[in-house]
């Protein structure tokens, strides 16, 4: 009956014909885009472009107008009925987005909470883990982001860069099958930017699975599997690094490389 | 190198030299002779003003310190405190419902939250009171049942709503509207980020509000809340008219049979400025204590010696 998850290499994150516009503005014009599991895809784009837009839809902080997308082979923010797609209750939606991590441009750590406290919060809260093991686990992660000692600080006490890596290892604490970057590293000093790309370098060594909305052209031409580049809500070229970023067929790619560069 | 490093790097034309060396110049800061004229004129007005209270017979303080402390003023004391605790108590977690009805996304909650803020904050408080207190007039028989349809308990509405049930009814649920605008504020003030941080590692909404914003909009709902105490304290004197004996009405009652006005007034103003000034202390606690999270220095509390402001990056 379900012919999409009896399929074996189900894509990771799969986007069908997504629409949705803010008014009488579209945003997205019918997106369709399959990510593969371990696959580490950068968004590029003018603003505008909807790109931010369409990883919001991935965990369905926006929803659709139309088009549906699934993650790890389920539907987000609906579930099937025969021919219907019936819209989820808040608590399943929910859990389909606890699967799904995501780090936002202005890093948006709790703020009334500790370093370790943003990270155990979801697990402990959300998932009922026994909170021993969580902090384990969240220790563990600040390590790998080398802020291991950081654990008891405030958020407000903390470099840019180091929330910015704190909001990663939050994320990957409730152990995520995918990981949304939404222009990680466009709210921080240039000297900062460095550290937090080199975490997420690290994690795309590692076999995440990453969508990742950026301006950092060198970061995609080196660490990303596929490079789509985002026009008018469309995908106007997709495809290896090297052939989008340096041999684009696109007039409008070649402009906008011009102007990040 | 030569020179001194405040100063401007020199010129290629090698200048350096010729600059004369900077000197040492002491400030002179500007007099105020007329807050000086201010000072004095005030002075004259406080000493007036001081002896007017103390040569004045009117005022009657051999009077004011002999029913002080008095058995029934310390009722009425009593009851205006216990009033004031039971009504913000009410306030604050009706405001919060409220004030969370009225950001849910669903309408009907929404609409109305917005219609018990207007109803409540519209109608004058001293008619709420008088309202709660004459229900019995209204709805003779409160009663508890199906609707339409059999009853399984039943009561005088007079001997359900005494002056003090009336006078928590009259004050809880208008302090519940404007307790409910001030979360609303102080939930607004958080950014949204917080939310959808919330909402992105699988909380629901109610999780976020309760988990993540209400305990971060506590730092902005303090202030205002510590007036809406200070509000209460006062306004509740307006019970007297509903007959509950509350600070004020228990003086107004010895005044009626002994006529000293005036210094009994004044028991009633020395008390109202003695739980004021401890509420407002109260305020200033927990101003500090909410603060904590958002101080930039490590925990540890309030340390005036040490200097404020960023730490450094060594000292991450």
């Amino acid at each position: 009956m379900n012919n999409a998850a009896a399929e074996a290499r189900e894509p990771m994150v799969r986007a069908v014909g997504v629409h949705k516009s803010y008014g009488h503005v579209p945003v997205l014009n019918g997106l369709t885009l399959d990510v593969a599991g371990g696959e580490v895809l950068c968004l590029l784009g003018p603003s505008g472009s909807g790109k931010s837009t369409f990883l919001r839809c991935i965990n369905h902080l926006e929803a659709p107008d139309s088009g549906y997308i699934s993650v790890a082979g389920e539907l987000i923010g609906y579930r099937e009925q025969g021919e219907f797609l019936v819209e989820a209750s808040e608590r399943q939606i929910a859990r389909k987005r606890a699967e799904i991590g995501m780090v936002f441009q202005q890093f948006n750590l709790f703020s009334n909470k500790t370093v370790l406290a943003n990270l155990t919060e979801a697990p402990v809260r959300v998932r009922r883990e026994p909170r021993a093991e969580v902090e384990e686990r969240a220790r563990a992660n600040l390590r790998r982001v080398g802020l291991a000692d950081l654990a008891d600080r405030y958020p407000g006490q903390l470099s840019g860069g180091q929330q910015q890596r704190v909001a990663i290892a939050r994320a990957l604490t409730m152990r995520p099958k995918v990981m949304l970057f939404d222009e990680p590293t466009s709210a921080l000093d240039p000297e900062l930017v460095g550290e937090v790309l080199d975490v997420m370098r690290d994690l795309a060594a590692d076999g995440m699975t990453m969508v990742v909305v950026t301006h950092e052209i060198g970061f995609a031409r080196e660490v990303a599997t596929r490079v789509a580049f985002l026009h008018h809500g469309q995908i106007a070229e997709i495809g290896s690094p090297a052939s989008v970023i340096e041999h684009p067929s696109h007039e409008r790619i070649r402009a906008f490389l011009t102007t990040v560069r | 190198m030569s020179g001194n490093p405040l100063q401007a790097p020199a010129a290629e034309t090698g200048r350096d030299a010729a600059l004369p060396p900077p000197r040492e110049r002491k400030i002179r800061h500007r007099r105020h002779p007329w807050r000086w004229a201010g000072v004095a004129v005030l002075a004259v007005l406080v000493a007036m003003l001081a002896h007017s209270f103390l040569s004045d017979q009117a005022f009657a303080w051999g009077i004011v310190g002999q029913y002080l402390a008095a058995g029934p003023v310390m009722d009425g004391l009593l009851t205006t405190i216990e009033l004031t605790a039971i009504t913000m108590a009410i306030g604050i977690v009706g405001g919060v419902l409220i004030a969370a009805m009225r950001l849910s996304p669903n309408p009907i909650m929404s609409r109305v939250a917005w219609f018990y803020v207007w109803l409540l904050r519209s109608v004058p408080l001293l008619v709420q009171l008088l309202f709660w207190y004459n229900l019995g007039a209204l709805y003779p028989r409160l009663s508890l049942g199906v609707p339409f349809g059999p009853t399984f308990v039943s009561a005088g509405s007079n001997t359900l709503i005494s002056p003090f049930t009336a006078a928590i009814l009259g004050l809880g649920l208008h302090e519940v509207a404007y307790m409910a605008e001030i979360f609303r504020g102080g939930i607004l003030s958080v950014p949204q980020g917080q939310t959808e941080a919330a909402l992105s590692l699988g909380m629901t909404r109610r999780g976020a509000l309760f988990r993540i914003v209400l305990p971060q909009a506590v730092r902005v709902v303090v202030p205002p809340t510590g007036s809406e105490v200070i509000n209460v304290v006062k306004g509740s004197a307006l019970v007297s008219v509903i007959t509950l004996t509350d600070l004020l009405y228990s003086v107004q009652k010895i005044y009626a049979e002994n006529y000293r006005v005036i210094p009994l007034l004044i028991v009633a103003v020395i008390w109202y400025l003695i739980v004021t000034s401890v509420l407002s202390a109260g305020q200033y606690l927990l101003e500090r204590r909410f603060g904590r999270s958002l101080a930039r220095t490590p925990r540890g509390g309030w340390r005036p010696w040490r200097q404020r402001g960023i730490p450094s990056e060594e000292a991450l």
